[in-house]
């Protein structure tokens, strides 16, 4: 037996090697490492991770059966809270969730819960085990917009209830941010997104692709002329920002979105697909978090030398720290306190530089973090011929644009109760970074759970 | 996936098709666009609306294979289908919110290049149909290229055609029958509206700007997903950046930023030129010559 303190370590494909493919980073655990990790596991009896786990799964209880080798048992328990174990096992922020809170992570290394939870959702998916459908139907059409995480889970809880459910997405695919957004390296499309929600279809959900709510169709439409008795708006944030800097419209500065849309969605990163990526050799990320990193390795891997700019220190940086690991391993430049004030064009309008400006950190501001500030006197430019602005996103007003009596905040995020999901129009709900704003797989699927709650609990007492 | 019930060839590489989407059909309007994706492997190829029945649940779309996934297009037939068509994408003319009175009252020019002849074709008929009549500039390279003269013809109030080479009707660029319009031939006109090639809407903003007549444009700039996720499609118009998939297309041609506009939308010139030619020579071309383009 290893050192209990110790994680069994997960295979990983070589840094070098995998700088220069699009194949999965993370190996995962095979059976015997999982039932090896499984038995670190003290099965605590108030087990502190499962309060760390937005969705709460009964962590030691899964576990438990991983220990025993009833993997399709373990995938039950996890199933009762979660959809999609197989894309949370890769992409939760376990770090700051229920790993962060496991007892064992007090003398060494907490329990790898998500690489078990992933073991679990992968053998599930390999031996087409299914979640349970419905015992009986009930009467109700349930309209879902966006097929992104939030979506996927509301539209799969609503049918295990029996209701009549069809998801409406604006792009040809399904899946959100899981298909556009994070790259093949780290959830690969067709062994798990694709796989995950086939048996959201097999339970009997409809999917209809290339339909934008607000332009094909409204929600008021919806209601009044197609049927549908109740709504749930899972659009999502994908509204990209830009600086306002000079130079930004320049040939070579993308939105992360378009530049990552294009990777994964488009496939351009192979060359039998039809559309271009104007990939870049010398890039300049701008920008900390997951998307960020994310972007900047799928330029490393389209062969370019990638900076990360940054404008606080590596301890701010709001990616998951295994995907800054990942990303140094693989030969990511951090540039930090660093701050773009310009982009420089050449003479055919395509960028050659950046000048950048140093900085430091000054007091806390509003977000606890300490604010940064320019040095004066630092500017200094740097020569890259892409730019890749990853600042973050908005929800998309085109909805609420065109729904009466659909109230939004300041940020333009929708208004909805969290735990049911509704907003101030009867008979709506919703849920995911449309809600909230940009944040996370595993809350957008908790508000999936909410929202489904929410309309079964409105159309039980209708 | 969506049916083509009609495939048509009208000039040399420039094709018209209906294509059944009924969701499209039932809630789009002049000025607004759908976005195409012929199979598996083809990119989103925005296409205007040229015209829609609302009961047949069809759209027509009129494109011009120019690159990659329109040359692929160009070989479907009828009967065959579009793996995705989206829409519809952005915003509706101006003029089909505009009080109907208030609209009659204004004398209104559309200047359509090339294939903007498609794009203006939905916005004449839909003014025809709601009593007004307005007066239309068709320009082309030369006669064969000229389209929908009589769509065109059933539904303007003047209908006036030119030819760069002279071919047919008048001659000259669009720029010079606006001139002579107003200038020479004492016509008043309160909008202008211009599309077609990028460079012909900035010539005819110049024009209009020092004629001080009011001209809206329709922007195609390279887009991604048309629902203003990407950014692809920003525009510089006067201070402000605008994403012309869901701000547009339609701006003010006179605050559009047409230089930026060019430049932007040759991004993809070389890379994409270099596919065509793949496609045309198949595995004749090894490229790496760097220059050849391809993309004449
Ligand atoms: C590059 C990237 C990397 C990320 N990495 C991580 C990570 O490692 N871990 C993590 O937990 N989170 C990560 N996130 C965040 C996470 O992906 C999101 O928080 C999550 O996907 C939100 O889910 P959602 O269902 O609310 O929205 P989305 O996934 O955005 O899905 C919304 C869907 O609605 C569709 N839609 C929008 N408007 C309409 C309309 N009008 N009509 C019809 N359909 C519409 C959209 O096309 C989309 O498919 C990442 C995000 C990005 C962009
Ligand atoms: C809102 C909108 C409406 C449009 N309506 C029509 C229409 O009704 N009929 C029509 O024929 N075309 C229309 N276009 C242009 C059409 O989308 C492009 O011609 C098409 O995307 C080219 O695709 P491709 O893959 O065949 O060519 P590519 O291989 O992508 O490009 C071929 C060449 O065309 C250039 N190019 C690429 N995209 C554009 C573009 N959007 N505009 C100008 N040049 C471009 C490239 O730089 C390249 O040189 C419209 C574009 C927009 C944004
Ligand atoms: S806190 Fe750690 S040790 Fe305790 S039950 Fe959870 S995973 Fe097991
Ligand atoms: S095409 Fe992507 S934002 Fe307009």
């Amino acid at each position: 037996m290893a050192d209990v303190l110790k994680q069994v370590p997960v295979r990983e494909q070589d840094p070098e090697v995998r700088a220069k493919n699009f194949e999965e980073v993370c190996l995962g655990y095979n059976q015997e490492e999982a039932m090896d990790e499984a038995t670190r596991c003290l099965e605590c009896k108030n087990a502190k991770c499962i309060a760390g786990c937005p969705v709460a799964i009964n962590i030691p209880d899964f576990i438990r059966e991983v220990k025993k080798g009833n993997i399709e048992e373990a995938y039950k328990v996890i199933s009762r809270s979660s959809a999609l174990p197989s894309v949370c096992g890769r992409v939760c922020p376990q770090e700051s969730q229920c790993e962060e809170r496991c007892i064992r992570g007090i003398k060494g290394e907490p329990v790898s819960i998500g690489k078990l939870e992933r073991f679990v959702g992968d053998y599930a998916l390999e031996h087409d085990i299914k979640p349970e459908g419905a015992k009986e139907k009930k009467n109700h059409k349930v309209a879902v917009i966006g097929s992104g995480p939030a979506g996927i889970t509301c539209a799969g809880d609503l049918a295990k209830m029996g209701y009549d459910v069809t998801v409406f997405e604006a792009l040809h695919e399904l899946g959100g941010v899981l298909v556009y957004g994070i790259p093949e390296f780290r959830l690969p499309k067709h062994k798990v997104v694709a796989k995950e929600i086939g048996k959201v279809k097999e339970l009997g959900v409809k999917f209809e692709t290339n339909v934008v709510i607000g332009k094909s169709v409204t929600i008021d439409q919806l209601i009044e002329e197609e049927g549908f008795e109740a709504i749930f708006i899972g659009s999502g944030a994908g509204l990209p920002m830009f600086m306002g800097i000079p130079g930004e419209n320049a040939n070579g500065v993308f939105s992360a979105n378009e530049y990552l849309t294009r990777s994964n969605l488009m496939k351009a990163f192979d060359s039998s697909y039809d559309t271009p990526l104007a990939a870049g050799k010398k890039v300049a990320v701008v920008g900390g978090g997951n998307v960020a990193m994310d972007a900047a390795r799928t330029a490393l891997r389209l062969g370019a030398e990638v900076h990360i700019v940054y404008r606080r220190s590596e301890e701010e940086l709001p990616a998951r720290v295994e995907e800054v690991h990942h990303a140094k391993e693989e030969g990511i430049i951090f540039n930090l306190l660093t701050n773009p004030k310009e982009i420089l064009v050449d003479e055919n309008g395509s960028v050659k530089g950046m000048r950048v400006v140093k900085m430091e950190l000054g007091e806390p501001d509003a977000s606890g973090r300490r604010r940064p500030i320019e040095i004066p006197d630092s500017e200094y430019e740097i020569e890259v011929d892409t730019v890749i602005m990853s600042l973050g996103t908005s929800p998309n007003p085109l909805i609420a644009s065109t729904t009466k009596g659909l109230d939004i905040n300041r940020r333009k995020c929708i208004i909805a109760e969290e735990e049911n999901g509704q907003t101030s129009k009867a008979a709506v709900f919703a849920g995911g970074d449309a809600v909230t704003g940009a944040a996370t797989v595993i809350l957008a699927m908790g508000a999936g759970k909410a929202g489904a709650k929410g309309i079964d609990e409105y159309l039980s007492n209708k | 996936m969506y049916k083509i019930v009609k495939a048509e060839k009208l000039a040399d590489i420039i094709y018209l098709m209906d294509v059944h989407a009924p969701r499209v059909a039932s809630h789009c309007e002049p000025g607004q666009f759908v976005i195409v994706k012929m199979d598996d492997k083809g990119e989103r190829v925005p296409l205007t609306i040229c015209d829609y029945d609302r009961e047949a649940g069809t759209i027509t779309i009129v494109f011009q294979a120019m690159g990659a996934s329109t040359t692929r297009m160009a070989e479907l037939k009828e009967g065959d289908s579009f793996r995705d068509f989206v829409g519809p994408l952005g915003c509706p003319s101006e003029f089909v919110h505009e009080d109907i009175e208030e609209l009659k009252k204004k004398k209104m020019l559309f200047v359509a290049g090339g294939v903007g002849a498609a794009p203006v074709y939905p916005q004449v008929k839909w003014l025809h149909e709601h009593g007004i009549e307005a007066d239309v500039i068709v320009g082309s390279k030369t006669k064969d290229l000229l389209i929908l003269e009589k769509e065109l013809e059933s539904v303007s109030g003047n209908l006036y055609i030119t030819t760069d080479d002279g071919s047919y009707g008048r001659s000259g660029m669009v720029t010079t029958v606006i001139e002579d319009l107003v200038k020479n031939e004492g016509k008043h006109y309160d909008v202008c509206v211009a599309i077609g090639p990028m460079i012909m809407m900035k010539f005819v903003c110049l024009l209009t700007k020092k004629l001080e007549l009011p001209t809206i444009v329709s922007m195609n700039p390279i887009m991604v997903d048309g629902t203003g996720m990407c950014g692809a499609c920003r525009l510089q118009v006067g201070d402000e950046v605008k994403f012309a998939c869901v701000d547009g297309p339609e701006f003010d041609g006179h605050l559009v930023d047409f230089d930026q506009a060019m430049t932007r939308s040759r991004m993809y010139k070389t890379e994409e030129g270099r596919k065509a030619l793949k496609l045309q020579e198949g595995d004749t071309h090894h490229g790496g010559c760097g220059v050849c383009g391809g993309d004449n």
